[in-house]
């Protein structure tokens, strides 16, 4: 519904370039639209979850520039010229699971699911950088990501257990 | 849409950043790791009429450690930087020490070191750091700059002695001295959560082992990052012995005004300051013992 007072707003566009899952797209972003949003809405990635959206839970965690960052506190008009990894970009076709997700099944590392595109991103950088992480090193990568199902011990073992297999 | 609109600028140049602040004033927020900003902004806490990215402005996110004495670190310089940089463990181990207390490793990947101190939270780590380091913050505006001392910056709960036309560029700390140890605790209710209160604090010793130099600062202590002045005094020139650490204590419970909140009563929050100073202070001595 448009007012008077919508109309004086000056919307304020950028136009971006931003790979994701290797595609690049070419976007026109509102200032104010968060990283999160565009994922979802403009390039209808919903794999990137959000919950809080002030930084607290960890859901919208998506890799950019090949490090872990929440896309709730991120300008979609920041992410111009950046690459980035979201949940859709892990599995390397529709048959198979990456490593963490096949680890995360066979541990019950997952009970609703909102919670684990935000940790499968997390993870993933952790242990591109720890190949062998041990136990207090894990719970302390997942700590900026909140689960209210699982307890967390599930996705300890399925952690653990990604990394031996990516080892071996 | 969450934020109200705003105008959005990625800075090209320190200048251009300058000059946009100097039209803008307190309308203008600049944009670091955004992750105290960006929350504020998706609460509508914060509506500036403009967001000034200083992201691409990567000439200052360097750690410098050329002087002798003494580590500039840049104002857009990252947590995630600063905790890996092998010069900070060496020469500031107070920071090295605290960064993993500091929120979660996606927010350290984001957070900047000049935007923390710059947002002034009293219960925030690195301004209670920089304080017991008595650090200088460089400000620049488009009509000059200056260095303001650690003691001077925090005015307030998320207020500093930056004008509307300033930026905070560069932070220098001193460099751990020899025979020096520092120790940095809080207590939170989960890792990573903001502390119920922490403490920073450095002794340095003589010959003799005596205290030369106590800065003892605490953050979420009060309405700014407090430095307990007297309970470091009261140490210079005494060993840093268990009757000495007592009388601190209860120096530092003076000095500092909690605020109190859902988590910690004022009273709570006092004594584990007093806990606190007395768990840190002879951490802080040991090392200083085993230093060189």
């Amino acid at each position: 519904m448009s007012t008077d007072s919508d109309a004086d707003i000056n919307v304020d566009l950028h136009e971006i370039t931003v790979t994701v899952n290797g595609t690049a797209y070419r976007r026109t972003v509102e200032s104010r639209t968060l990283l999160s949003d565009f994922l979802r809405h403009d390039l209808l990635l919903a794999g990137t979850h959000v919950g809080c959206e002030h930084g607290v839970c960890g859901a919208c965690t998506v890799i950019v520039d090949g490090v872990a960052a929440r896309s709730c506190l991120m300008l979609a008009a920041q992410a111009d010229g950046q690459t980035i990894t979201t949940v859709e970009g892990l599995a390397p076709d529709r048959e198979h699971l990456h490593p963490l997700q096949e680890a995360m099944r066979d541990c019950h590392g997952l009970q609703c699911g909102y919670c684990t595109p935000g940790i499968l991103m997390t993870m993933t950088a952790f242990l591109d950088e720890n190949a062998a992480p041990d136990e207090r090193q894990i719970r302390e990568a997942l700590s900026g990501n909140l689960c209210r199902c699982t307890g967390y011990q599930h996705i300890v073992d399925a952690m653990m257990l990604a990394a031996e297999r990516l080892r071996s | 849409m969450k934020p109200a609109p705003f105008k959005y600028i990625a800075a090209r140049s320190l200048d251009q950043a300058l000059a946009l602040k100097a039209d803008y004033g307190d309308e203008g927020h600049f944009l670091a790791g955004g992750q105290s900003l960006v929350p504020t902004l998706n609460f509508r806490l914060t509506q500036p009429a403009i967001v000034i990215d200083i992201n691409p402005l990567t000439q200052w996110a360097a750690i410098d450690c050329t002087a002798a004495g003494a580590v500039r670190i840049g104002a857009l310089t990252r947590y995630r930087q600063i905790e890996r940089d092998s010069n900070i463990a060496l020469k500031l181990p107070l920071i090295h020490e605290a960064l993993p207390h500091i929120a979660h490793p996606q927010i350290r990947n984001r957070g900047t070191l000049g935007g923390n101190l710059a947002n002034a939270d009293p219960a925030s780590e690195m301004p209670a750091i920089v304080l017991a380091l008595a650090g200088k913050l460089h400000a620049q505006s488009k009509n000059g700059d200056r260095w303001i001392a650690a003691a001077d910056f925090f005015t307030g709960a998320l207020s500093t002695a930056l004008e509307p036309d300033e930026m905070l560029t560069e932070i220098e700390l001193p460099a751990a001295k020899a025979h020096s140890g520092s120790s940095f605790m809080e207590v939170a209710r989960r890792r990573g959560d903001f502390a119920l209160v922490g403490i920073a604090c450095t002794v340095e010793l003589d010959a003799d082992d005596r205290c030369v130099e106590a800065r003892i600062a605490f953050c979420n202590a009060g309405e700014t990052p407090v430095l307990a002045a007297e309970a470091g005094q009261s140490l210079a020139g005494r060993p840093v012995a268990a009757p000495e650490i007592e009388a601190a204590a209860a120096l530092v419970q003076r000095a500092i005004d909690p605020g109190g909140n859902v988590h910690a009563s004022k009273e709570f929050q006092r004594h584990l300051a007093g806990v606190l100073t007395k768990r840190a202070l002879p951490e802080a001595n040991a090392r200083a013992r085993a230093a060189a």
